[in-house]
């Protein structure tokens, strides 16, 4: 027997360290399909209780839309469960190449490719564009799918500190040597729900001869006047050279990503990206939803118009009630705790209020940065974002926290 | 703390530290460990080192053990001025 006791011993004492570290995480079953309400089992084996979401990526709210839901089952029928194949050999029907087309015309990229998961598209990109006389130039906070893309890939890597224009124009100067230049960020980042300056990348990339990489997973379908992204909020549309996204927020919710941008970087991307090429791709049920989420967004703007009107509503309402939050426009709203215990204490209470939030803090985000991020969705209507702001009034008055900013929260309950 | 210490520690805190950032950083803080500096751009820190110093120092020896401290990257320095 491989796995002795000694060995049995060993890991049972990691697994007691990550509790004692008060990392240990725990999954929340849910009973019903997602949405602004659902039904939680929690602790397993609980009662179902009815909470008010206000964590999930379901921007669009689109994850249970009955249209997509019915496209999904069509798809169902006409094309199969599974494609027991990866893309090059048996695995590609004409409707991922049909979603392909439409996911390049709606990001107003030149060609598009399908990976199982956007982490498997940062993880895969990178390699397939870059050789080790290249060099990677990323944003401090971007996501840790990117990182991990980042250290398979033999370039060169370096860092500019978050958003600081500055910084980033001297790391362009020092790596001139270099062969290619890629810089990458976020196009929202997703615990601060701020966006990318991508004019101004976008203009440092032109001066320095530079590529540009944006994960667009928190702004597909709602960032910019049309939802296209934080290219079409900054003005950049087609000035991006590659744009990883996620079919698994906005864009329906299942799974599933892709990347989008240069024709000759998709397609090295094809021949080269090992997530894609050794890894079955989106299963047809899901393709075919995600088909029917693009039409829908094509072609009206109201879903995103109910994001923005309720994001607006819900930072307003914070704000008025007198929480710490971070400014911004996206629908990821976090509210400042600073205290590890406190962000999850008041999201336990909030839990029980009837309203789903959940605490971040290190290492999720950094030390003396813990948070509950709340995200909207057009599935809340106003009275699901009223019933939110009662109970964090009345969970707030309970801390004291009400009215306090980050030092006198900080001195209250340390970091 | 001399003065190749002190510039080396200038360097991190401007490079590395946001402008909100308060923390403070003496010649023992742990840079790489304690989450200051990231392994990704350890390179900006070589490339200055080397600069400033006219020095080369080989991947094989800028380890993140050898960067974790401004003690231990002033030794790595030493050692590569000296050979």
């Amino acid at each position: 027997m491989a796995f002795a006791t000694g060995t049995r011993e060993s890991y049972q004492q990691e697994l007691a360290a990550i509790r004692q570290a008060g990392l240990f995480k725990e999954e929340r079953y849910i009973r019903s399909p997602q949405g602004a309400d659902i039904e939680v089992e929690f602790p397993a084996g609980a009662a179902g209780k009815k909470v008010i979401n206000l964590c999930a990526n379901n921007y669009l709210g689109l994850s249970s839309h009955p249209e997509v839901v019915e496209a999904a089952r069509r798809g169902l029928d006409a094309r199969g469960y599974g494609m027991s194949s990866v893309r090059f050999i048996c695995g590609t029907q004409d409707i991922h190449r049909q979603l392909e087309n439409k996911l390049t015309e709606f990001l107003g990229t030149e060609d598009t490719l399908l990976f199982p998961s956007c982490m498997d598209a940062n993880a895969g990109v990178f390699e397939a564009v870059l050789t080790d006389q290249d060099v990677m130039i990323a944003d401090r906070l971007v996501h840790a799918s990117i990182v991990d893309g980042m250290r398979l890939c033999k370039a060169a890597t370096d860092t500019y500190k978050h958003s600081d224009m500055k910084h980033l124009e001297q790391k362009l100067q020092e790596h001139q040597d270099k062969q290619r230049r890629l810089i990458i960020t976020d196009g929202v980042f997703s615990m601060d729900g701020d966006l990318a300056r991508l004019d101004e990348i976008v203009a440092l990339a032109e001066k320095y001869d530079a590529m540009v990489f944006v994960d667009e997973s928190h702004a597909s379908g709602f960032i910019g006047k049309t939802g296209r992204g934080t290219h079409e909020h900054c003005g950049v549309m087609g000035k991006v050279d590659i744009v990883t996204t996620t079919l698994g927020k906005a864009l329906g919710g299942a799974s599933g990503g892709c990347v989008s941008g240069r024709r000759e970087l998709v397609e090295l991307c094809r021949q080269r990206a090992r997530p894609y090429l050794f890894s079955n791709t989106v299963a047809p049920v899901i393709v075919s939803g995600a088909i029917k989420v693009l039409e829908l967004i094509s072609g009206t703007t109201e879903r995103r118009d109910k994001l923005e009107w309720n994001t607006k509503y819900w930072r307003e309402g914070l704000l008025k009630i007198g929480l710490d939050i971070k400014a911004g426009d996206s629908p990821i709203v976090p509210v400042m705790l600073y205290n590890a215990k406190l962000a999850q204490d008041v999201a336990r209470d909030l839990y029980a209020e009837g309203i789903y939030v959940v605490g971040f803090f290190f290492p999720v985000v950094a030390k003396g940065q813990a948070r509950i991020r709340t995200q909207l969705s057009a599935a809340h209507d106003r009275s699901h974002l009223d019933l939110g702001l009662a109970a964090f009034a009345k969970v707030g008055a309970k801390y004291g926290i009400l009215g306090l900013g980050k030092n006198e929260i900080i001195e209250k309950y340390g970091t | 703390m001399d003065e190749r210490k002190q510039t080396i520690l200038d360097y991190v805190v401007n490079e590395y530290l946001e402008e909100d950032d308060d923390r403070v950083i003496g010649p023992d803080t742990p840079l790489i460990t304690g989450g200051i500096v990231d392994s990704f751009s350890m390179v900006s820190l070589k490339r200055f080192l080397e600069k400033k110093y006219g020095i080369q120092i080989p991947d094989a020896d800028a380890s993140p053990e050898a960067f974790d401290t401004v003690n231990r990257i002033d030794a790595l320095v030493e050692r590569f001025i000296k050979s």
